[in-house]
Protein backbone atom coordinates (compact mmCIF):
# COMPACT_ATOMS: atom_id res chain seq x y z
CA UNK A 1 0.00 0.00 0.00
CA UNK A 2 1.17 3.09 -0.99
CA UNK A 3 2.62 6.16 1.32
CA UNK A 4 -0.57 8.23 3.21
CA UNK A 5 -0.43 11.23 5.41
CA UNK A 6 -3.37 10.00 7.54
CA UNK A 7 -5.04 7.33 8.70
CA UNK A 8 -8.50 6.71 9.91
CA UNK A 9 -9.61 3.04 11.91
CA UNK A 10 -13.50 3.08 11.17
CA UNK A 11 -13.67 -0.58 11.57
CA UNK A 12 -16.84 -1.36 13.38
CA UNK A 13 -18.73 1.68 12.43
CA UNK A 14 -22.01 1.28 10.11
CA UNK A 15 -23.36 3.37 7.62
CA UNK A 16 -22.71 6.19 7.04
CA UNK A 17 -20.45 6.60 10.11
CA UNK A 18 -17.54 5.67 8.13
CA UNK A 19 -17.84 8.32 5.32
CA UNK A 20 -18.76 11.19 8.00
CA UNK A 21 -15.46 10.30 9.87
CA UNK A 22 -13.47 10.13 6.36
CA UNK A 23 -14.98 13.63 5.28
CA UNK A 24 -14.27 14.84 8.97
CA UNK A 25 -10.71 13.95 8.24
CA UNK A 26 -10.59 15.32 4.95
CA UNK A 27 -11.82 18.89 5.88
CA UNK A 28 -8.71 18.66 8.48
CA UNK A 29 -5.98 17.68 5.51
CA UNK A 30 -4.36 19.62 2.99
CA UNK A 31 -5.01 19.21 -0.89
CA UNK A 32 -2.35 16.36 -2.60
CA UNK A 33 -2.50 14.78 1.28
CA UNK A 34 -3.54 11.01 1.45
CA UNK A 35 -5.85 9.63 3.72
CA UNK A 36 -6.39 5.75 4.88
CA UNK A 37 -9.37 4.78 5.62
CA UNK A 38 -9.70 1.31 7.33
CA UNK A 39 -13.29 0.10 7.95
CA UNK A 40 -15.51 -3.00 8.44
CA UNK A 41 -18.93 -2.03 7.07
CA UNK A 42 -19.14 -4.18 3.56
CA UNK A 43 -21.04 -1.31 2.43
CA UNK A 44 -18.61 0.87 2.97
CA UNK A 45 -16.82 -0.57 -0.71
CA UNK A 46 -19.47 1.13 -3.19
CA UNK A 47 -19.76 4.18 -0.19
CA UNK A 48 -16.47 5.27 -0.67
CA UNK A 49 -16.28 4.87 -4.61
CA UNK A 50 -19.78 7.12 -4.55
CA UNK A 51 -17.92 9.43 -2.19
CA UNK A 52 -15.31 9.68 -4.31
CA UNK A 53 -17.11 10.28 -7.63
CA UNK A 54 -19.36 12.65 -5.61
CA UNK A 55 -16.70 14.78 -3.94
CA UNK A 56 -13.78 14.39 -6.23
CA UNK A 57 -11.20 13.36 -4.14
CA UNK A 58 -9.65 10.82 -5.81
CA UNK A 59 -9.92 7.27 -4.78
CA UNK A 60 -6.63 5.69 -5.26
CA UNK A 61 -6.75 1.91 -4.25
CA UNK A 62 -9.62 0.17 -2.80
CA UNK A 63 -8.91 -3.38 -1.74
CA UNK A 64 -9.73 -5.86 1.44
CA UNK A 65 -7.07 -7.48 3.27
CA UNK A 66 -7.15 -9.19 6.22
CA UNK A 67 -11.25 -9.48 6.64
CA UNK A 68 -10.65 -5.58 6.54
CA UNK A 69 -11.32 -2.74 3.40
CA UNK A 70 -8.76 -0.43 2.91
CA UNK A 71 -9.32 2.89 0.73
CA UNK A 72 -6.62 5.03 -0.55
CA UNK A 73 -8.07 9.28 -0.46
CA UNK A 74 -6.18 11.96 -2.00
CA UNK A 75 -7.87 15.38 -0.66
CA UNK A 76 -8.66 17.26 -4.01
CA UNK B 1 -19.69 22.24 -9.99
CA UNK B 2 -22.98 23.94 -8.82
CA UNK B 3 -23.46 23.22 -5.15
CA UNK B 4 -26.60 20.47 -5.08
CA UNK B 5 -29.95 20.69 -2.71
CA UNK B 6 -31.40 18.54 -0.72
CA UNK B 7 -34.69 19.12 1.09
CA UNK B 8 -36.33 16.51 3.70
CA UNK B 9 -39.57 16.93 5.58
CA UNK B 10 -39.92 14.71 8.49
CA UNK B 11 -42.80 13.66 9.60
CA UNK B 12 -42.56 11.09 12.20
CA UNK B 13 -40.96 10.65 15.78
CA UNK B 14 -40.17 7.39 16.68
CA UNK B 15 -36.86 5.58 17.23
CA UNK B 16 -36.30 3.86 13.84
CA UNK B 17 -38.10 6.83 11.87
CA UNK B 18 -35.52 9.31 13.15
CA UNK B 19 -32.86 7.58 11.27
CA UNK B 20 -33.63 8.52 7.32
CA UNK B 21 -33.71 12.11 7.60
CA UNK B 22 -30.62 12.20 9.51
CA UNK B 23 -28.73 9.97 7.95
CA UNK B 24 -29.78 11.13 4.37
CA UNK B 25 -28.72 14.54 5.77
CA UNK B 26 -25.74 14.38 7.08
CA UNK B 27 -23.99 12.08 4.07
CA UNK B 28 -25.73 14.54 1.56
CA UNK B 29 -23.63 17.06 3.60
CA UNK B 30 -20.61 15.26 3.38
CA UNK B 31 -21.34 15.18 -0.36
CA UNK B 32 -20.79 18.70 -0.35
CA UNK B 33 -25.03 19.08 -0.87
CA UNK B 34 -27.02 22.34 0.71
CA UNK B 35 -29.38 20.08 2.66
CA UNK B 36 -32.54 21.49 5.07
CA UNK B 37 -34.27 19.31 6.72
CA UNK B 38 -38.38 20.72 7.31
CA UNK B 39 -39.77 18.87 10.94
CA UNK B 40 -43.47 18.56 11.14
CA UNK B 41 -46.11 17.07 12.86
CA UNK B 42 -44.63 14.11 15.23
CA UNK B 43 -41.27 14.96 13.63
CA UNK B 44 -40.56 17.59 15.66
CA UNK B 45 -40.04 15.01 18.72
CA UNK B 46 -36.29 14.86 16.18
CA UNK B 47 -35.53 17.97 17.72
CA UNK B 48 -36.40 17.82 21.37
CA UNK B 49 -33.12 18.41 23.68
CA UNK B 50 -33.93 15.19 25.38
CA UNK B 51 -34.86 12.28 22.78
CA UNK B 52 -36.88 10.03 24.50
CA UNK B 53 -37.59 8.00 20.82
CA UNK B 54 -39.12 4.15 21.20
CA UNK B 55 -40.09 2.10 18.28
CA UNK B 56 -43.16 -0.06 18.45
CA UNK B 57 -44.03 -3.39 16.83
CA UNK B 58 -47.78 -2.78 16.59
CA UNK B 59 -48.92 -2.28 13.63
CA UNK B 60 -45.56 -2.68 12.02
CA UNK B 61 -45.30 -6.22 10.77
CA UNK B 62 -42.15 -6.36 8.92
CA UNK B 63 -40.41 -5.53 12.53
CA UNK B 64 -38.26 -8.70 13.04
CA UNK B 65 -38.68 -9.83 16.64
CA UNK B 66 -36.03 -11.70 18.25
CA UNK B 67 -36.66 -15.10 20.00
CA UNK B 68 -39.50 -15.44 17.83
CA UNK B 69 -41.83 -13.59 19.90
CA UNK B 70 -44.20 -12.60 17.05
CA UNK B 71 -45.00 -16.27 17.42
CA UNK B 72 -45.50 -16.29 20.77
CA UNK B 73 -47.18 -13.18 21.21
CA UNK B 74 -49.79 -12.64 18.62
CA UNK B 75 -50.72 -8.58 18.12
CA UNK B 76 -52.70 -8.35 21.20
CA UNK B 77 -49.18 -9.78 23.22
CA UNK B 78 -48.12 -6.50 21.76
CA UNK B 79 -49.87 -4.12 23.70
CA UNK B 80 -49.03 -5.78 27.36
CA UNK B 81 -47.61 -2.86 28.97
CA UNK B 82 -43.80 -2.48 29.26
CA UNK B 83 -43.63 -4.03 25.54
CA UNK B 84 -43.02 -1.37 24.02
CA UNK B 85 -40.00 0.24 26.12
CA UNK B 86 -38.59 -3.44 25.63
CA UNK B 87 -38.74 -3.35 22.20
CA UNK B 88 -36.68 -0.32 22.57
CA UNK B 89 -34.36 -1.13 24.60
CA UNK B 90 -33.36 -4.15 22.49
CA UNK B 91 -33.40 -2.20 19.14
CA UNK B 92 -30.76 0.46 20.96
CA UNK B 93 -28.77 -2.31 22.24
CA UNK B 94 -29.08 -4.22 18.65
CA UNK B 95 -27.78 -1.04 17.40
CA UNK B 96 -25.00 -0.55 19.91
CA UNK B 97 -23.97 -4.13 19.22
CA UNK B 98 -23.99 -3.24 15.10
CA UNK B 99 -21.84 0.10 15.18
CA UNK B 100 -24.94 2.22 14.26
CA UNK B 101 -24.63 5.66 15.36
CA UNK B 102 -27.24 6.74 17.78
CA UNK B 103 -30.04 9.41 16.76
CA UNK B 104 -28.04 12.04 19.19
CA UNK B 105 -24.90 11.61 17.25
CA UNK B 106 -26.14 11.65 13.77
CA UNK B 107 -28.06 15.04 14.35
CA UNK B 108 -24.81 16.51 15.99
CA UNK B 109 -22.87 15.57 12.62
CA UNK B 110 -25.79 17.31 11.01
CA UNK B 111 -25.29 20.40 12.88
CA UNK B 112 -21.52 19.97 12.65
CA UNK B 113 -22.12 20.24 8.87
CA UNK B 114 -24.54 22.41 8.82
CA UNK B 115 -27.48 21.06 7.74
CA UNK B 116 -30.63 23.31 8.50
CA UNK B 117 -32.97 22.07 10.91
CA UNK B 118 -36.19 24.21 10.29
CA UNK B 119 -39.10 23.42 13.34
CA UNK B 120 -43.14 23.97 11.83
CA UNK B 121 -44.33 27.02 13.31
CA UNK B 122 -47.56 25.70 13.09
CA UNK B 123 -47.27 22.20 14.16
CA UNK B 124 -44.81 23.43 17.48
CA UNK B 125 -48.13 25.69 18.20
CA UNK B 126 -50.53 23.29 18.09
CA UNK B 127 -48.65 20.83 20.74
CA UNK B 128 -48.35 23.36 22.43
CA UNK B 129 -44.27 23.20 22.33
CA UNK B 130 -41.94 25.90 22.53
CA UNK B 131 -38.66 26.44 21.30
CA UNK B 132 -36.97 25.98 25.23
CA UNK B 133 -37.69 22.17 24.66
CA UNK B 134 -35.74 22.19 21.32
CA UNK B 135 -32.17 22.08 20.59
CA UNK B 136 -30.39 25.07 19.84
CA UNK B 137 -29.95 26.44 16.40
CA UNK B 138 -33.27 25.41 15.08
CA UNK B 139 -34.66 28.19 12.81
CA UNK B 140 -38.65 28.61 12.78
CA UNK B 141 -41.13 28.44 9.50
CA UNK B 142 -43.91 27.76 7.86
CA UNK B 143 -44.83 25.87 4.05
CA UNK B 144 -43.76 29.01 2.31
CA UNK B 145 -40.32 29.17 3.76
CA UNK B 146 -39.73 24.90 3.15
CA UNK B 147 -40.70 25.99 -0.93
CA UNK B 148 -38.43 29.03 -1.32
CA UNK B 149 -35.55 25.83 -0.63
CA UNK B 150 -37.26 23.22 -1.79
CA UNK B 151 -37.75 24.95 -5.20
CA UNK B 152 -34.35 25.10 -6.17
CA UNK B 153 -33.74 21.44 -4.33
CA UNK B 154 -32.08 18.85 -6.85
CA UNK B 155 -33.57 16.07 -4.59
CA UNK B 156 -36.87 16.43 -2.32
CA UNK B 157 -38.04 13.58 0.13
CA UNK B 158 -40.79 13.56 2.42
CA UNK B 159 -40.54 10.70 5.26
Amino acid sequence: MADFNQELDASGLNCPLPILRAKKTLNGMEAGEILHVIATDPGSVKDFDAFSKQTGNELMESKEEGGKFHFLIKKN
Amino acid sequence: MDEKKLAIIATKGSLDWAYPPFILASTAAALGYETQIFFTFYGLQLLKKKLELQVTPLGNPGMPMPMGMDKWFPILGMTLPGMQGMMTKMMKQKMKDKGVASVEELRELCQEAEVKLIACQMTVDLFDMDASQFIDGVEYAGAAAFFEFAGQSDICLYI
